[in-house]
């Protein structure tokens, strides 16, 4: 059985470690939050100027000077501080984040990571990705592991424009955890009842042992 | 530039600054902190061939996005054009011109810009579409892309309180992008929510000296607009 978007969101949450400052990307990595253990302390940044953030609001809450880097209304905790975007982008290319999570079109087996465009169709920009994947310690890629149309995105090689070169640490998808290695892709946890053949059809991406 | 940096409102914040041409460099965040009291001012001036510098280009009909609207920028530097059909239409029709920065190097470009650097080294884009065409330096033996500061003819800037001397405080995420910008412009003009006078502003509290602003007003606000109203569960 291949792991629900809620169960990569709980294994990926599990990266997260007490004490860690972490940020997650637009879309299921920002869901990452709901999922943090108990007991675990993890301080979360959002690159346009926000550290320590904390759930959506009330209604009564809102508040249009609070958002995120998707641009969706959050709140603010005790321990919240704000900063322009050049300070926030310090801290990330400085290394000061020990954990992003981020969304991905591909990922190839030496951890190149392709998100921001795919040409001729879709044009969004890179916003924050490529200078999260260059500055911040760990990257971990929360993804399907097919494609709509079944195409693998573990590849050999990326084929759409990449967001950075040997960036990618960890990949959580549908069908397992991986760990990005200089000789290939291991299997770090598959999903259960989710064998390596299964795995090993779905993954253009040399699979080692 | 006078001594006397305040002004009643946007149209005369403006007089004397609008040509066609200019380069402006924008605050805000998406719809964030952005001066939209200046940005309707530059609309009604009919000012074209604009190159703007801003992390997004609004959003359809508000904010820059209005200026895509009547065409008045030739060119934009961003970093991210979702959530924004015109822009996205006008670029794959060829009609915008467009340079995607990444938005820490934009940041950063602008920062530079402003604080007399004229270029920096950063891993952001190496081995990316970014790094084509620019100087790439091994330093200890990483790989770095030379980025270039950016500088502009007119910042146009949002802040919650400023006072008559020009110090600006921001109110939580809307600080964003506002700072960096205001530094980099040879003309800094600022609309505020809360004009106060010299005094009543906590020195220690300033988040951007008064030097680099030229021009202040207050400007007119109804509701703030937001792009995504998100509540919990």
């Amino acid at each position: 059985m291949p792991w629900t978007r809620e169960e990569m969101c709980s294994i990926a949450a599990m990266e997260l470690k007490d004490g860690y400052y972490c940020n997650l990307g637009i879309g299921m990595p920002t869901k990452v939050a709901n999922y943090i253990p108990e007991g675990v302390n993890v301080t979360l940044q959002s690159e346009n100027g926000m550290l320590g953030m904390g759930p959506f609001p009330k209604k009564n809450q809102v508040d249009a000077d609070i958002i995120n880097a998707g641009k969706q209304t959050i709140t603010e905790l005790p321990e919240t501080s704000y900063f322009d975007s050049s300070d926030s982008f310090a801290m990330i290319r400085g290394g000061h984040i020990d954990l992003s999570i981020l969304g991905a079109l591909q990922v190839s087996e030496e951890g190149d990571l392709a998100n921001w465009m795919i040409p001729g169709k879709m044009v969004k920009g890179m916003g924050g990705a490529m200078d999260l994947v260059a500055g911040v310690k760990k990257v971990l890629i929360l993804m399907e592991h097919n494609a709509k149309d079944g195409q693998p995105k573990l590849l050999k090689k990326c084929t759409l424009p990449l967001t950075g070169k040997s960036v990618v640490n960890t990949v959580i998808t549908d069908l397992g955890k991986f760990d990005i290695l200089p000789n290939g892709v291991k299997i770090n946890q598959a999903a259960p009842n989710v064998g390596i053949e299964e795995i090993r059809s779905r993954t253009e991406a040399t699979i080692i042992d | 530039m006078s001594s006397k940096k305040v002004y009643q409102n946007a149209h005369e914040a403006m007089q004397g600054i609008l040509r066609d041409g200019l380069t402006i460099l924008s605050g805000g965040f998406g719809i964030c902190g952005i001066a939209e009291n200046i940005t309707e001012e530059i609309k009604n001036s009919k000012i074209k061939d604009l190159t703007v510098v801003s992390n997004n280009c609004g959003i359809d009909g508000y904010g820059l996005g209005t200026l895509l609207q009547t065409r008045q920028i030739k060119k934009m530097i961003s970093s991210y054009v979702g959530e924004n059909k015109t822009f996205e239409e006008q670029y794959l029709n060829g009609d915008l011109e467009l340079e995607f920065s990444p938005q820490g190097t934009l940041a950063e470009r602008c920062r530079a810009g402003g604080a007399g650097i004229p270029a920096f080294y950063t891993k952001t884009g190496v081995g990316t579409v970014i790094a084509d065409g620019k100087e790439t330096k091994v330093i200890d033996g990483v790989e770095y892309i030379m980025e270039k500061a950016i500088k502009g003819d007119l910042s146009i800037i949002k802040a919650w309180k400023g006072d008559h001397s020009g110090n600006l405080i921001f109110r939580k995420a809307a600080r964003n992008f506002n700072p960096p910008m205001a530094k980099a412009g040879n003309i800094c003009v600022v609309e505020v929510e809360h004009l106060v006078k010299i005094g009543d502003l906590d020195p220690d509290h300033i988040h951007l000296p008064g030097i680099y602003v030229d021009r202040i007003f207050e400007g007119t606000y109804t509701e703030k607009k937001i792009e995504f109203v998100t509540l919990t569960e």
